[in-house]
């Protein structure tokens, strides 16, 4: 316990208040700084690196986080379904959520989509021109939502954990009332599932705002081709750690800060009025 | 057997049905079509590491025409004069130190926020489950300022002082989690015959606590040895980094013309991570499924 306070207080909570002084300061790491108020913020706001970062990063988390969970969710039903083989096929779809954001896998997608790469020469025989997605601005970013979605296992096996919970007894009344599939996975499946759907949307999109490592490897510190993958995080690590402008940078991560805040609490909100609590379990 | 159907008819079934079977295959068929997709950039990263340096990137297949050895020679050559067997080690290192520091920290401050009762527990409670959403990035400098001025950049501490102190909470909530699922009953049974915090906790609790003991370790070791930011930010020298950090300087460096090599060396940092799965598998699934389901 003792530990654990020590390191709040010297780790989490100083560092905190730190950052929120810093972030009203010039603070750079070799010529020090002073208190300039909300100086940073304003700057923020007319720095066109800052427009074109949350770009890259809300287009991300508003594709890649649907996109990952509807993916892990049709799996999810479709393997709790308990058939023989049930065990091999979901270890087997969990595994790459362990490496995905590993330096290792980077530099694999790197490989595959570079130009002239696997999904270069598979696209062009259906037509395709844009070359590998690693050089083109337009499409770039698709590539760490790929990334993304290849890592679909961890939210399903959270799913498939849910959806063995069902009472299966609300399935046999549904049949004998003559409910039919559709009808059935919204009145039932949904309704029980939604504790489940809301931990896991929550923690994918909080996660998603933080991507760093992959973006780091696929676009480097300037969020190449044409920043098209300068993600929010890689910007802040440029700015206080190549340019030592860390008072500005830490400006940068409050935004962020007060982003994720805001969405959790509009997450926590909705979820008051869409989540279903089955029992008193909670 | 013979079954009456619903519309009367009497049916002889000695199998099952074959809309069943058909069915049956149908859902195979759809798994391994998964299977192959999610597969299918490790199996090719395993047969490009195999391939000649000129056709790696635009062989689509996953049957090398020729086989060459060659690029993992130059994969445990290592980097600078380093041998690859180096960052392998740093990165046990790193990843040993940093169960060590989980397993200890977050099972006790687990036990002392799940069981005990004092003023502020709830606060602290709710400390935990905030830093789990709370963005790490805006620690970070701060962070990098203290351990500067500890002069202690340029080794492990930072890198693994967070985990001794408790605060991967994701941890200190999952042994909260099990935690629950012990009986009171048996603390209170210890306490009564004498036994204090440390014993009740060592002697009682964490022999049942064994399962989340097991998952936090081994998701601590994989986290750790992915962990590319942390060795980005603390490390200087190359002989102190551990694989991610090689690997992302390897391809600034050799990577642009020799892919052979870096295809192997990234195969070889993601085996131990494979292999620790494969040994592992059931523990992760349920400790992820633990977690999540019942949060």
């Amino acid at each position: 316990m003792i530990p654990w306070l020590i390191g709040t207080a010297v780790l989490t909570i100083g560092p905190m208040a730190w950052s929120l002084y810093l972030s009203f300061t010039d603070y750079h790491l070799i010529r020090g700084g002073d208190w300039i108020g909300l100086r940073n913020y304003t700057a923020i706001f007319d720095d066109p690196m800052f427009y074109r970062t949350v770009r890259v990063t809300l287009l991300y988390v508003l594709i890649a986080v649907p996109v990952k969970l509807v993916a892990s969710l049709l799996v999810a039903m479709l393997l709790s379904q308990h058939r023989r083989g049930m065990g091999f096929y979901r270890a087997a779809f969990y595994m790459p959520s362990l490496i995905a954001m590993s330096v290792g896998v980077a530099l694999i997608w790197k490989a595959l989509f570079s130009n002239g790469g696997v999904q270069d020469s598979v696209m062009s025989s259906f037509g395709w021109e844009g070359g590998g997605f690693l050089g083109n601005p337009s499409v770039s970013i698709l590539m760490l939502v790929l990334l993304a979605v290849w890592s679909f296992g961890a939210p399903m096996v959270i799913f498939l954990a849910g959806l063995m919970q069902v009472p299966q007894e609300l399935y046999e009344a549904a049949d004998v009332d003559g409910a039919g599939k559709w009808s059935k996975f919204v009145r039932i499946t949904l309704p029980m599932l939604s504790p489940v759907i809301f931990f896991n949307v929550l923690m994918e999109t909080v996660g998603a705002f933080q991507l760093f490592g992959p973006a780091y490897i696929i676009g480097g510190e300037s969020g190449a081709p044409a920043w098209s993958t300068l993600f929010y995080t890689v910007r802040i690590y440029t700015l206080a750690f190549t340019d030592f402008r860390m008072g500005y940078a830490s400006a940068y991560a409050w935004l962020l800060v007060l982003a994720v805040g805001v969405v959790t609490v509009i997450m926590f909100r909705a979820a008051k009025r869409l989540v279903f609590y089955a029992g008193e379990d909670r | 057997m013979s079954v009456k159907t619903a519309d009367g008819r009497v049916v002889v079934r000695n199998r099952r049905p074959t809309s069943e079977r058909a069915k049956s295959a149908l859902w195979h068929v759809s798994m391994l079509a998964v299977l192959a997709i999610v597969l299918y950039p490790l199996l090719w990263v395993v047969t490009a590491s195999l391939k000649g340096n000129t056709d790696i990137i635009t062989d689509t297949s996953l049957w090398p025409e020729t086989i060459t050895w060659e690029h993992f020679a130059n994969a445990f050559d290592g980097l600078a004069g380093i041998p690859l067997w180096r960052f392998f080690w740093n990165s046990t290192l790193i990843a040993a130190l940093s169960v060590v520091g989980v397993v200890i920290s977050c099972s006790m401050t687990a036990y002392a926020l799940g069981r005990l009762r004092f003023p502020g527990r709830t606060a602290m409670l709710g400390i935990v489950i905030a830093t789990l959403l709370l963005p790490g990035q805006v620690m970070l400098i701060p962070q990098y300022l203290i351990f500067s001025e500890l002069e202690v950049t340029n080794t492990y501490v930072p890198l693994v002082i967070g985990k001794f102190l408790a605060l991967e909470s994701f941890f200190v909530f999952l042994y909260i989690q099990f935690l629950r699922g012990i009986p009171r009953e048996l603390d209170q049974a210890a306490k009564i015959d004498g036994a204090g915090h440390f014993r009740i906790f060592f002697s009682i609790l964490l022999p049942l606590l064994r399962p989340a003991v097991v998952t936090s370790s081994i998701f601590t070791f994989i986290w750790s040895w992915n962990d590319f930011l942390g060795p980005l930010i603390y490390l200087y020298d190359m002989e102190k980094f551990p694989l991610p950090r090689l690997l992302q300087s390897y391809s600034n460096t050799e990577g642009v013309t020799n892919w052979g090599g870096m295809m192997a060396m990234t195969l070889l940092s993601l085996v131990p991570v494979v292999l620790f799965f494969l040994v592992f598998q059931k523990f992760l699934i349920k400790g992820i499924a633990t977690s999540g389901v019942k949060g």
